[in-house]
């Protein structure tokens, strides 16, 4: 804008100058420049503070999803095997490389890790590397003979085929595992044992409950937020304040207080027990399964429901409404035609906010879910804390993101980024 | 003001004095830790000065290979089952700690000898009690008096709700035994995929009935809200609950899963030195005979067992309530620490997906 006025006035006095001599285009980009400088400096510390502390981790962390060099970096000599012999079935040189690493392994103690490694493409064969590494002092060429002596297990191809796709550091396996797919025997991927499959089932109910939760947050928030709209300014902060004071209580306090209210003999179990509605043997099962999940989460994330549609329900003026209803609208139509297109922004703000949310909720469908309620997150944990598959955590993750990113972009051809209000 | 920079200069000293002598210790929370704060850490501190620190987790196996993976270990020593002992330390994870310098019983045995031999398998860990996955009942709850394992699957003759840990081990073997398999052919039969498919199965008829636990303290808790009838619990949770608040609890003490808690060191802790320090005086024959006076587990060591006498409320004797007296050792199964250390990846793997089936 500047620029063009300048040059505007360029164009029609030639050069103008400064008081003290320079040319005023000059001038005036170099104080902009200034201005540009010092505002990128404002910013530079928490655009440092964002790289540091979740770019970088985060970005580090997915990288594991297809780096794994396990494998790679405790079995050398099987490692150069493989890549010396692309294609071949593995003979004497194969299982002395094996047996040579192994001792290796077994001196630095890693060879429970490496076989833990294989054993997430191949479950069972993880007990392989310990036992054998427990012997392998005692094994003499020929080493084929010794080693399959020890366990017959290391003739398994699925085994080999394993070992040869761990050896190279940059693999797509976890990315595999994350869909219940596993390596056959022929190092083919297929779909994995009906007993051993968790993710695809556990990603569809993580999106329907969190489909369920946002639809149940939407019918519940919808009126409340209309409400605090359009009651006088002082009963509408008392409201407000009913809706923020369990938004500001700890979220494990509300889960666990959601607890004392559900479990089987609970405050509305007993409650009814004792009105005589339900007999005391079939009391209901609101706990430890997903009608707990859905419950406590619904409760605790309506305030991010709520929120954004009050402010966009506050500024919609009553007069339009008015002046339907003046034109012969029913009071459907004018909610239906004149009231909710011109609350969609806040629906959409908000419904996008909580199912974000619930996709990767943790704490509540832990302690409430019980088994058939607990979510992907809770298993992305599990491979966090507990197997230490990281790799795998990894994968879950990033497919994850992935599909938020998905659905955001979806959201945004259909109702547009723009039109999103978040108060 | 001069007064104050003297005081400051002290208090930082005094802090770093601290900050140098002490040793952080991880356990399993509840009755359990309190019992060791009273018979390990409260002497240790008052004999050598050496401040320890408490902290819990639900297993700490699980934060111990995570600290040292991700290179940042806050904890010196943590105590934690065989199979995970064995399992670390295959994994180069733990320190290895030198058996034959821990202390020798009063009588001279030395410690290599005076320990039960089956807790000294790992190089890298001390073992310190013997205790028992059994399962437990809530007299007011339960119709009639379960007695044995099969008790716990049979939810007809004893209707309600069942508690469990969310964990393969010890459930497994419970189904098996529950199933019929002998005790001395558990291990054999779940080495195969049709004894593991045996074990799912018997599980599956009570899968609907399982409320699932993960803490230790969570237990005695389900009995006692009247969440569960019966519940899998460690055994000296449900002695505290029985003697110290006097819950109507019962033990079936039939097919008990017998197993060691080891003190380890995390391989890169902190202060190694301490650490050391608090392991030999906590295992010695005193200190473990002590630790029984506040929770029903019997000590690792051959000498501790004349000094095992009252449990702290001076009333209650402690033998009938421990783990190896004989009348519960009957039928017994010791959690075959090979088998798991070996399979227990791929059986939780297994295990996770079941629950979600």
């Amino acid at each position: 804008m500047a620029d063009t006025a300048a040059q505007m006035q360029t164009g029609i006095a030639g050069a103008l100058r400064t008081p003290d001599g320079r040319p005023l285009k000059q001038a005036l980009a170099q104080a902009e420049r200034r201005a540009r400088i010092r505002a990128f400096l404002l910013v530079l510390p928490l655009l440092a503070f964002v790289l540091l502390t979740f770019i970088i981790p985060i970005g580090q962390m997915l990288s594991r999803s297809v780096l794994n060099d396990t494998f790679s970096a405790n079995m050398p000599a099987l490692t150069q095997w493989f890549s010396e012999n692309p294609d071949a079935e593995p003979n004497e040189a194969a299982f002395e490389a094996l047996v040579t690493d192994l001792r290796a392994a077994r001196e630095n103690r890693t060879q429970g890790a490496v076989g833990t490694r294989i054993n997430y493409e191949v479950p069972g064969t993880r007990s392989l590397f310990t036992s054998t590494a427990r012997r392998v002092d005692g094994l003499e060429p020929p080493f084929r003979e010794a080693v399959l002596d020890v366990d017959k297990g290391w003739e398994r191809r699925d085994l080999w085929a394993a070992m040869r796709s761990a050896a190279k550091p940059v693999t797509l396996n976890f990315y595999q595992a994350a869909v219940d797919r596993k390596i056959t025997p022929d190092g083919q991927f297929a779909r994995a044992d009906e007993q051993n499959r968790i993710y695809v089932t556990l990603f569809m109910r993580t999106f329907v409950l969190s489909i369920v939760i946002t639809g149940l947050c939407l019918i519940l928030g919808f009126p409340v937020a209309h409400l605090l709209a359009v009651l006088p300014m002082r009963k509408a902060s008392l409201l407000l304040i009913l809706v923020l004071l369990p938004f500001w209580t700890s979220l494990l306090v509300r889960t666990t207080s959601w607890m004392v209210l559900l479990q089987g003999q609970g405050v509305i179990n007993n409650t009814l027990v004792g009105l005589g509605i339900l007999g005391d043997d079939n009391r209901l099962a609101m706990m430890y399964n997903q009608t707990g999940t859905i419950i406590a989460m619904t409760h605790i994330l309506l305030p991010f429901m709520i929120l954004p549609l009050y402010s966009v329900m506050k500024t919609i003026p009553p007069s339009y409404a008015r002046a339907a209803r003046s034109l012969g609208a029913t009071s459907w139509t004018t909610f239906r035609r004149i009231y909710v297109p011109q609350t969609v922004p806040g629906i959409g703000a908000g419904a996008i906010l909580v199912f974000i949310l619930a996709v990767g909720y943790y704490i509540t469908p832990a302690l409430v879910g019980g088994a058939t309620g607990t979510l992907i997150s809770n298993q992305i944990a599990f491979h966090m804390l507990s197997s230490l598959n990281w790799s795998l955590a990894a994968a879950l993750a990033a497919m994850l993101l992935a599909a938020v990113l998905v659905l955001y972009w979806v959201y945004d051809r259909i109702v547009g980024i723009d039109n999103m209000k978040l108060g | 003001m001069k007064k104050t920079l003297i005081l400051t200069t002290a208090l930082t000293g005094l802090a770093f004095a601290a900050s140098a002598q002490e040793v952080t210790v991880m356990s399993w929370g509840g009755a359990y830790t309190k019992s060791q704060v009273e018979a390990y850490h409260k002497p240790f501190t008052a004999e050598t000065g050496i401040k320890v620190n408490s902290v819990d987790a639900d297993n700490p196996a699980t934060p111990i290979k995570a600290q040292v993976e991700a290179g940042n270990i806050t904890v010196d020593v943590a105590d934690i089952e065989l199979a995970d002992a064995v399992r670390l330390c295959d994994e180069g994870l733990l320190e290895v700690i030198d058996h034959s310098a821990l202390p020798p019983a009063p009588d001279g045995t030395p410690a290599t000898e005076d320990f039960l031999p089956a807790g000294m398998v790992s190089d890298c860990a001390v073992p310190s009690i013997v205790w028992s996955t059994i399962v437990a009942y809530n007299t007011n709850n339960v119709q009639g008096t379960p007695t044995t394992l099969a008790d716990f699957f049979d939810t007809t003759a004893f209707p309600g709700k069942r508690g469990a840990r969310k964990d393969p081990t010890a459930l497994l073997e419970m189904a098996l035994v529950a199933d019929g398999v002998p005790a001395d052919q558990v291990y054999d039969t779940l080495g195969t995929d049709a004894g593991v498919d045996r074990a799912f199965a018997k599980l599956d008829t009570i899968k609907s009935d399982i409320v699932w636990w993960e803490a230790g303290a969570q237990p005695p808790q389900l009995l006692a809200d009247g969440e569960v009838v019966m519940t899998t619990a460690y055994n000296g949770r449900i002695f505290n609950a029985q003697v110290t608040e006097n819950q109507p609890f019962g033990i079936i003490w039939d097919g008990q899963i017998l197993d060691f808690d080891l003190f380890v060191i995390p391989k890169g802790a902190p202060n190694k030195e301490e650490a050391l320090k608090f392991i030999s005086f906590a295992t010695d024959t005193q200190r473990l005979a002590d630790q029984a006076a506040w929770i029903s587990y019997g000590p690792a060591r051959k000498s501790s067992a004349p000094f095992v006498g009252l449990f702290n409320d001076g009333k209650t004797e402690m033998g009938p309530h421990m783990p190896t007296a004989p009348e519960n050792l009957k039928t017994a199964l010791a959690n075959d620490f090979e088998f798991w250390a070996d399979r227990k990846v791929e059986l939780t793997e297994r295990f996770n997906a079941w629950l979600l089936q």
